[in-house]
């Protein structure tokens, strides 16, 4: 048996010791139960897990708010949570008569929701806060809880702004909208259950502008059927601002 | 003599040998317990929470975001963001789509305050908000370049933060394509969306599902039958945010248009 060369064994000792020292340094930094489900602590799991709760959610508040809930349960503001506008409420959850919650009472809460917004998608109710009754609470006359309108609105661009403020500066100003529209009874007090509806053919537009008709002299006047058999008006005209063609 | 009715309603068994027949079926009786999984049973009933139960996943529709922005502000206080601009596990973008030019994309503090109006001199074509959070992506970019194993993907589809295991590197928030995390910057370590971890292991739902006004956010479950995300999902047409980069994103939009990035 050939003897081992002098120069290995330190060199041996020196490898041992680096090894050694790498496994006892990894036993010593790396937590126990890393890797055990993936390349991450274990414990980061129930870690994250344990985080307090700030908001306790709506089906908590309505275990002892029942009055409420009931009042909800049938009202516009149903899918709404209590803690979008009374605040986070996990305090009060636990302790009702040290915490309680804040009520916004003021303009400037609702218009976060209700102020009107052009991005905002059409059809979800928005008013100009600076135009709509300045200074008076919104509580004063709509129920946040069931939040109904105090009386039917008097004129369609109540709800219809966006359309109203550019009919006002078009030729089609004068004309009201139930000269085109067919407006089913009560849809000024349940919109969503009865419908305002829309012209189905040309025939609404060619009451005015067919040639030879003789209800607006001013009204430009064409040949409907020659002008386009294949589409509709409002295909090609707006019928709100017509000029915007 | 007994009669032959009194043998029927009164057989003749002595109380030694009833018991004696009652031992002998003991052990089968043991047997069909043990047959049903007692630990899942007990489990079930003492509330631990089984991770690979769950795969849970988002939908926004954004025809009925109104951009009021309470999710955001919930968000913040739900887990200790700070109130501070340009911190924020979600946000709310307003695209404005004019009719000539580049789109405008905006969120200033997340749309907390509010937007400013849009210049009059601008023709819209088309407007509308789009909420952004963590896309809790299956193949996610920022679990693939944490150097130290301080962000993971869990059994039931979230995709964590190890607040005392990250190093404050920063590469993640850099590997992120939808810009979702940020460096916390008290504790100077990677923060984001967690679809409220604490929440939904408990039965409650992720801060700004609870408060959306208007339901724009649905939370739910993949692949389970009683899901309000099936129904989103069935009712809808589904598009995720950059699926080119085949991140596999798992929050999923409805209406979403082509010039959200």
């Amino acid at each position: 048996m050939s003897k081992i060369p002098q120069q290995i064994i330190p060199i041996v000792i020196i490898l041992m010791i680096v090894v050694g020292s790498f496994i006892a340094a990894k036993n010593i930094f790396v937590p126990s139960s890393f890797g055990e489900q993936g390349h991450f602590r274990t414990e980061a799991i129930q870690e994250n897990m344990d985080l307090e709760q700030v908001y306790a959610g709506a089906d908590a508040c309505y275990d002892c708010h029942d009055d409420v809930a009931e009042i909800k349960s049938d009202s516009y503001h149903k899918g709404l949570s209590c803690e979008v506008c009374h605040g986070p409420a996990s305090q009060h959850v636990e302790a009702p008569d040290e915490f309680i919650p804040d009520a916004p009472r003021g303009r400037g809460y609702c218009p976060l929701c209700h102020g009107y917004n052009p991005s905002r998608p059409s059809g979800f109710p928005q008013i100009n806060p600076e135009r709509h009754n300045p200074g008076k609470a919104c509580m004063s006359c709509h129920d946040p809880h069931n939040p109904l309108l105090p009386h039917a609105p008097e004129e369609c661009s109540a709800c219809h702004q966006e359309i109203a403020s550019v009919k006002i500066v078009s030729h089609h100003a004068t004309l009201p909208c139930t000269q085109c529209h067919t407006i089913e009874k009560g849809h000024k007090t349940s919109p969503k259950f009865s419908k305002a509806h829309k012209p189905i053919d040309n025939s609404t537009c060619a009451y005015c502008h067919e040639k030879g008709s003789t209800i607006k002299k001013a009204a430009p006047k064409i040949n409907v059927e020659l002008h386009s058999d294949r589409y509709l008006c409002w295909d090609c005209h707006y019928p709100h601002y017509p000029e915007a063609f | 003599m007994k009669t032959i009715t009194d043998k029927l309603i009164r057989p003749e068994i002595e109380r030694r040998a009833f018991l004696k027949n009652c031992s002998k079926t003991l052990p089968s009786l043991l047997l069909l317990v043990a047959s049903f999984d007692v630990q899942q049973l007990m489990a079930k009933e003492n509330g631990v929470y089984d991770p690979t139960e769950h795969n849970y996943a988002m939908g926004i529709n954004i025809k009925k975001c109104i951009g009021c922005a309470r999710c955001a502000d919930a968000c913040k206080s739900e887990n200790k963001v700070p109130r501070k601009p340009h911190f924020f596990r979600t946000w709310v973008e307003r695209y404005v789509i004019p009719e000539e030019g580049e789109p405008i994309v905006d969120s200033p503090n997340g749309g907390i305050d509010g937007y400013p109006e849009i210049s009059q001199k601008l023709h819209i074509q088309r407007t509308f908000f789009v909420p952004k959070l963590c896309n809790h992506c299956v193949k996610a970019p920022c679990v693939q370049v944490c150097p130290v194993g301080a962000t993971f993907n869990t059994k039931d589809g979230v995709v964590l933060v190890d607040p005392k295991w990250c190093v404050g590197c920063r590469y993640c928030i850099q590997a992120c394509p939808y810009g979702a995390r940020y460096l916390h910057p008290e504790t100077n370590v990677a923060d984001k969306c967690t679809f409220c971890y604490h929440r939904i292991t408990d039965g409650k739902l992720p801060v700004c599902v609870e408060v959306c006004p208007t339901q724009a956010r649905i939370f739910g479950e993949k692949g389970q039958k009683s899901s309000p995300l099936r129904r989103f999902f069935r009712f809808n047409e589904i598009h995720t945010l950059k699926p080119g980069l085949n991140t596999k994103p798992k929050v999923y939009y409805a209406g979403l248009d082509g010039e959200v990035i």
